[in-house]
């Protein structure tokens, strides 16, 4: 078979694989093109992935709730009341930021074991009891910023996780002026680790004779990748480096990514989503694995409380709204799938970029945000199409 | 002889490589009451369904002659307009609709589009009176019992002016009482000119009530018997029903039970809390070493929900009684310990319960079981190929790789994935549940040699099945089952298909 052949036949086969990657590059360049080159910028790409980070949290956490059937909607207001918490926490009760963010992590934690409880031992559907939840946290904001109303955070350290950046190298101060040096070299480290295991995992799965990637698309495959890590950390490079927010989200994602794909916690998971009557008599505990879920969507709600009043160097009256909408929008657009079993948490990080994207986009266009809702609300609609459309396509 | 009002006449119901009804002629007289029965999977249902409409005309081959005209009916509507009513086991009432809605659901009394509700529970309560049902029109279905269920899915069925009353298996779930009752209203409508066909696998209610007997077997009309002739006698029934000639698809074995006792179950009893009621009575059965035990009986006769009570109780019944492993007292609260303490269990219901379809082969055979390839709760990637490569070898799973998802194999091969999770448990015991239910024949020739192989190795196996053949082809020891309760035990030299016929219609 020819080269042009190939890759047709494993852009086919693997169209729900790529198909956002695509649809994330083509927004990339329309508004790159629209808005003569002031998206791609390096500023403005720095931006945008700061401003994802407290959705892409939130939808990696949603993809796994979805996986297992079921949908948080409190996690919002949950999110907008813990950033107001910890914000009281230093401001008013004085205590240091080393103590506030492991609590707010457990106060989520806990708030997560709640809705699991209800879920699990009461059997209420997910969608009424967060639903129930999504109007005790909306309310329990107001009630704790009712006698100051916004609170300012004061505290640098704090503030740095959704402003900062990470410091460079001391040492290399002279080579490389006006380039972020410690960000080049991670993303040099990343890139090459990335290309290892690739070929490792190429080379373990022919050994078994199992179906691999021809070796030209293969390499093409490493040549476009490695590009597109090359050139992020380019861009970042040349603009204050890798924000501290960045890192939150890529550690998030490579422990999640980690645990739903080689963990036996994940395949548990992911057994209850594909069918849970089968899982449970395979001797899985349904509930253990309900209440895990929930439990790590409650933190991960937290750490976007803390993202995003970090941002704000403040915990507002409406901090949260709209959050869980962007976050299940974020893990759809990612390919998770409806009828549960099915969904990438690398896969929200990209629908989350991709709703973010537009957005912003959107924004540097100067359209109103009457319009860009309805935009969003087509994407979404399209990306479920495309979902249930290629569900049954290659393999 | 009076005039049939119904002929069926070489029907013949194809299914991809299954001939599900091979020219069957049907034929029920006006006035009758006519039983139709035969074996699980005889083609009973299939050709109710071909009478009804829910095979379209063109779908299948052959002539329906009803009152007279030849019919084509297209779908159900089309058949109930001509006057064929149909009551399905699971009754098809709206639980939180009243009984005059229930009953005229679907033919609303109307006016302008308008619904008249006077005019409605005014033709209800006639239409109780007439099946005898003294309960208030306005009464919710989930407030009624089971037996009075079905006496409002009969009123129903009158209201829109039947000719021929179908009812599949409608004692099943009804008491002795209920029985009764309803047999008195069916010989009450006879006299009333409505001709009724009723399925039913209970060999004492076909003598009781019927006209005239027709015995399908493996999709093929064997005999039609008239009870005034008296031809229709218990001994007849099962003969007809039974009469195959038992293949030799069963590769032989060598009975090597040992003495020492793997499972015993004692007094168990379950109750199951949706349906309010008892479904296990008081059932005591061991299995030993190296045995295959054999549970026959018919379909819903109890033995899928006494495997699962056992297997962890994943349906929450509420069940008293004890079992031993090993001669050792065990609780499993959860099908985790029942695993652990040596069983496992194949599920009837592959598609259901057995395999997440979803993933691949290998995915579904590590399953239950990943602790085995896991090193810190990590699974280990190469490992669980190896472990899914030794079972496609041993089991001769056919595809391509053991990448593929279960979706795609054929009903035997899912059914091997199925078996290779179990077996990866590496249970004492293993219980089959329908192992060769929907699989071909070289498929389960396959499976029983593996079934031979396993216990040869000292591993037991309880084997649930309706087929007879499979369970004397098979078992070393036989238990029947009928409706919860254990009717007896035969050791395999002693049992014959009429007998396990016999127990397994008998009936408290």
């Amino acid at each position: 078979m020819s080269f042009v052949q190939d890759l047709q036949k494993v852009l086919k086969e693997n169209i729900r694989e790529y198909g956002m990657f695509i649809a994330l590059f083509v927004i990339i360049a329309f508004f790159g093109f629209t808005t003569d080159g002031i998206f791609v910028s390096a500023r403005n790409i720095s931006n945008l992935l700061n401003q994802t980070g407290y959705i892409a949290v939130l939808g990696v956490g949603m993809t796994l709730v979805i996986v297992i059937r079921h949908i948080d909607l409190s996690v919002g207001f949950l999110a907008g009341f813990l950033g107001a918490i910890a914000a009281i926490a230093m401001e008013f009760w004085g205590l240091p930021v080393w103590v506030v963010i492991p609590l707010t992590l457990v106060l989520g934690t806990f708030a997560g074991a709640i809705t699991a409880f209800l879920v699990a031992k009461m059997n209420i559907p997910a969608f009424v009891a967060t639903l129930a939840g999504w109007l005790i946290y909306r309310g329990a904001i107001l009630v704790v910023t009712e006698s100051t109303g916004t609170i300012i955070i004061s505290n640098d350290a704090f503030n740095a996780i959704g402003n900062g950046y990470i410091p460079d190298l001391p040492f290399l101060a002279n080579f490389m002026p006006g380039t972020h040096k410690l960000t080049i070299l991670l993303g040099i480290i990343a890139t090459i680790l990335y290309v290892i295991s690739a070929i490792r995992d190429r080379n373990a799965k022919k050994s078994y004779d199992f179906e691999v990637l021809p070796q030209e698309i293969f390499a093409l495959q490493l040549v476009f990748v490695s590009a597109l890590f090359v050139g992020i950390t380019w861009l970042l490079s040349g603009y204050n480096g890798l924000s501290w927010t960045l890192v939150v989200v890529l550690v998030v994602t490579i422990i999640y990514d980690f645990v739903a794909n080689k963990t036996v916690l994940g395949r548990h998971i992911y057994a209850v989503g594909g069918n849970p009557d089968a899982a449970e008599l395979s001797g899985i505990d349904v509930s253990k694995i309900t209440y895990a879920v929930f439990m790590s969507m409650g933190a991960l709600t937290a750490l976007s409380g803390i993202l995003f009043a970090s941002r704000l160097q403040s915990a507002t009256t409406t901090a949260g709204t709209l959050f869980e909408l962007d976050a299940i929008a974020a893990a759809f657009v990612g390919g998770v799938s409806v009828s549960g079993g099915v969904g990438k948490v690398t896969g929200a990080i990209v629908g989350a970029l991709v709703m973010m994207s537009l957005t912003n986009g959107m924004n540097l266009m100067g359209i109103g945000i009457s319009y860009q809702y309805i935009v969003r609300g087509a994407v979404l609609v399209a990306a479920v199409i495309f979902d249930v459309a290629t569900r049954n396509q290659g393999k | 002889m009076d005039a049939p009002i119904l002929e069926m006449k070489s029907i013949t119901k194809e299914f991809p490589g299954v001939k599900a009804l091979d020219n069957v002629t049907f034929q029920v007289i006006k006035g009758e009451i006519h039983c139709l029965v035969g074996e699980n999977g005889a083609g009973k249902s299939t050709l109710m369904k071909v009478l009804s409409g829910v095979y379209p005309y063109g779908k299948y081959t052959g002539d329906i002659v009803f009152d007279g005209n030849v019919q084509q009916f297209n779908n159900i509507r089309d058949s109930e307009e001509a006057g064929i009513a149909i009551i399905y086991q699971e009754l098809a009432l709206i639980p939180d609709l009243t009984v005059y809605e229930n009953i005229f659901l679907g033919h609303e009394v109307q006016e302008n589009g308008l619904i008249n509700w006077n005019e409605t529970i005014k033709q209800a309560t006639q239409m109780l009176k007439k099946v005898g049902l003294d309960v208030n029109p306005a009464a919710k279905i989930k407030d009624l019992g089971v037996g009075q269920q079905q006496l409002v899915e009969i009123a129903k069925a009158l209201s829109k002016n039947v000719k021929l009353l179908i009812l599949d298996e409608p004692t099943s779930s009804l008491n002795e009482t209920d029985v009764d009752n309803l047999f008195v209203l069916l010989r009450e409508l006879k006299k009333q000119g409505v001709t009724c066909v009723l399925i039913t696998h209970k060999l004492k209610e076909v003598i009781d009530i019927s006209d005239s007997v027709t015995v399908l077997r493996d999709g093929q009309t064997i005999c039609t018997l008239d009870a005034s002739k008296g031809e229709v006698t218990e001994n007849a029934l099962v003969k007809h029903m039974v009469g195959r000639e038992i293949d030799n698809i069963y590769p032989p074995r060598e009975n090597k039970a040992s003495d020492e006792v793997l499972l015993e179950v004692k007094n168990w009893t379950a109750v199951d809390p949706m349906l309010g009621r008892e479904i296990l009575h008081d059932v005591n059965f061991n299995v030993k070493r190296g045995e295959i035990v054999g549970f026959a009986g018919l379909m819903g006769s109890g033995r899928t929900e006494l495997a699962k009570s056992i297997f962890g109780n994943p349906d929450n019944y509420q069940v008293e009684g004890d079992i031993f492993v090993k001669g050792e007292k065990k609780v499993f609260k959860h099908s985790q310990d029942a695993i652990k303490a040596g069983l496992a269990y194949v599920t009837e219901d592959r598609k259901g319960d057995g395999l997440i379809l979803i993933q691949d082969i290998k995915q579904n055979i590590s399953l239950a079981n990943l602790q085995e390839i896991a090193h810190r709760s990590v699974v280990d990637d190469n490992a669980e190929i190896r472990v899914a490569m030794n079972y496609k070898d041993s089991l001769s799973i056919k595809t391509p790789s053991v990448e593929q998802k279960v979706e795609n194999l054929s009903g035997g091969n899912q059914q091997k994935v199925s078996l290779a999770k179990w077996l990866f448990v590496k249970p004492d015991l293993l219980i089959l549940d329908e192992p060769t239910r929907g699989i071909d024949v070289g498929a389960k020739f396959e499976i029983y040699t593996i079934m031979n192989d396993l216990v040869q190795q000292g591993m037991s196996i309880i084997m649930i099945s309706s087929e007879l053949p499979e369970v004397l082809g098979m078992s070393d020891r036989v238990y029947v089952v009928s409706e919860g309760r254990i009717t007896g035990e035969l050791p395999i030299e002693e049992a014959t298909q009429e007998k396990i016929m016999h127990l397994a219609t008998t009936t408290h």
